[in-house]
């Protein structure tokens, strides 16, 4: 048997190939929403913490460093093992949503944090000297400036926890993976593996070159 | 008898256990500019953030208009926007080119529609002669066409008195005049300043009455004449000695 035949079976790429763009579309659908809700919630916690409550911030830091430190694995396990035995019956699917998107949020909390807190006092004292809000100096002058500087960073964290997606097939999600190792078993070759790699370097590259794009230009000069 | 525009009574700012303030009662009229002198840590800023409730006292009134702001359930977002503040590191957004800056807090705390907003940040611009740098963004500009943009975005709002902290201390030397001319323009077309700085020749040329601060109290006020040509206080005497050295 040849490398050839051993990662590229043309036979097998043929046979295999719908099944596995079926999972490219789970994974990505998934990826997607993931990073919309991460994002998003990671966003509206940081903004909460920018309130100041002391309690609620102990709440939110708690969150955020247990979720940045478990491995993405054990969550997915024991949510998918663990939720049935209390009556809680999700699909694997939205297991792996829900638990990815928590992580995802914990570290987009901590970015857009960072965000904030690197925005100066004078920024805030002008714009509320000026009589907007809180809210909407927030708003309006810290997170345009937080956010963008957390862009880098963020993109770098999204590709990082959307690629866990294909921990999802441990609990039998049907994402690219999981597709390429069961076509795997059955044809006894590797080349459905060959074929997952493509479609993940084809799905996540544009975004790997997107966050290194981001980082060239993120950084407009301070005054 | 003019009612003040601005008056402090009895202002008091502790930070911790250290008064800062001890005690300040001050009056500004209608018109005035009252220009503020002091060694660094006498409580200049303090007593001008007091102002506008960026510090809160810790007993006293601050009367805008006759009203206490400082009192408890003011709101304070409308009552900022009458009072127009100037800082020492201007302050200017980033993200947002010149007209965006001046016209931020007339959409968003003024609610004027966008146009209209637009076109009173535009008109505030010419007015610091810096009309043709509207689409110009902070890092494009000198630290004197920043400040300039800064006292724009403070005077759009048509405020009852304007604070200056230290307008020009963060400029280079000869950046100094262009900021002074425009604050010179102001008081012309009559409105009421504060103003905390070193340039004790526009104090000369410009202020209706300058006053002496040290260790948190008003030592001594008066006309510039009357200040600079005879202090009375040795403190104002040993402060104006240091300057002049
Ligand atoms: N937020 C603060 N917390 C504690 N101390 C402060 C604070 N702001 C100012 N101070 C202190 O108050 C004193 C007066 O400061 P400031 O009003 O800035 O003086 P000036 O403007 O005349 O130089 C200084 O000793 C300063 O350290
Ligand atoms: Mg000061």
């Amino acid at each position: 048997m040849d490398f050839s035949d051993a990662f590229l079976n043309a036979t097998v790429l043929q046979k295999y190939a719908p099944s596995i763009l079926s999972g490219v579309w789970v994974t990505l659908y998934l990826s997607a929403i993931i990073v919309v809700a991460g994002t998003a919630l990671g966003l509206i916690l940081a903004c909460i913490r920018a309130c100041g409550w002391k309690a609620v911030n102990f709440v939110i830091i708690v969150y955020a460093d247990i979720l940045r430190a478990l491995p993405p694995l054990v969550l997915i396990l024991i949510a998918y093992f663990g939720l049935p035995g209390v009556g809680v019956l999700w699909s694997s699917n939205l297991v792996l949503f829900i638990v990815l998107t928590l992580i995802l949020a914990a570290f987009a909390e901590e970015i857009f944090w960072a965000g904030i807190t690197s925005v100066g006092k004078g920024q805030w004292e002008a714009s509320r000297s000026t009589g907007l809000g809180f809210a909407q100096t927030l708003f309006w002058v810290v997170l345009p400036q937080g956010v963008r500087m957390g862009l880098p960073p963020l993109t770098n964290r999204a590709i990082a926890v959307t690629k866990m997606t294909a921990l999802g097939s441990v609990i039998g999600v049907p994402d690219i993976l999981n597709q390429a190792t069961t076509a795997q078993s059955f044809s006894g070759n590797a080349s459905p593996l060959t074929l997952a790699a493509l479609a993940y370097v084809a799905l996540f590259l544009p975004f790997v070159l997107l966050a290194r794009w981001l980082e060239t230009r993120f950084a407009w000069k301070r005054t | 008898m003019t009612l003040p525009i601005l008056e402090l009574a009895g202002l008091r700012k502790s930070f911790g256990e250290l008064e800062i303030l001890t005690g300040i009662d001050l009056k500004v009229t209608k018109g005035e500019l009252a220009f503020v002198i002091g060694p660094s840590g006498s409580g200049k800023s303090t007593m001008l953030r007091c102002c506008n409730l960026l510090e809160r006292p810790t007993s006293g009134a601050v009367m805008l208009e006759g009203r206490n702001i400082a009192a408890s359930g003011v709101r304070l977002d409308p009552v900022r926007r009458r009072i127009g503040m100037v800082f020492q590191s201007f302050n200017l957004y980033p993200h947002l080119d010149a007209l965006g800056n001046v016209s931020l807090a007339l959409r968003k705390s003024l609610k004027l529609p966008r146009a209209e907003a637009a076109e009173r940040a535009a008109a505030a611009l010419e007015r610091v002669g810096l009309a043709e740098r509207a689409r110009h963004h902070p890092a494009q500009l000198s630290g004197g066409q920043q400040q300039r943009v800064a006292i724009a975005r403070a005077m759009a709002l048509e405020p009852a008195v304007m604070l200056f902290d230290e307008p020009t201390s963060a400029l280079d030397p000869e950046l100094v005049g262009e900021v002074l001319a425009v604050m010179r323009e102001l008081r012309e077309a009559g409105m009421t300043m504060v103003v905390v700085s070193h340039e004790m020749r526009f104090a000369r040329e410009a202020a209706d009455r300058v006053i002496f601060m040290d260790q948190g109290a008003i030592v001594e006020q008066g006309t510039a004449e009357e200040i600079f040509g005879a202090p009375k206080s040795s403190r104002l005497q040993a402060f104006l000695a240091r300057q002049a050295a």
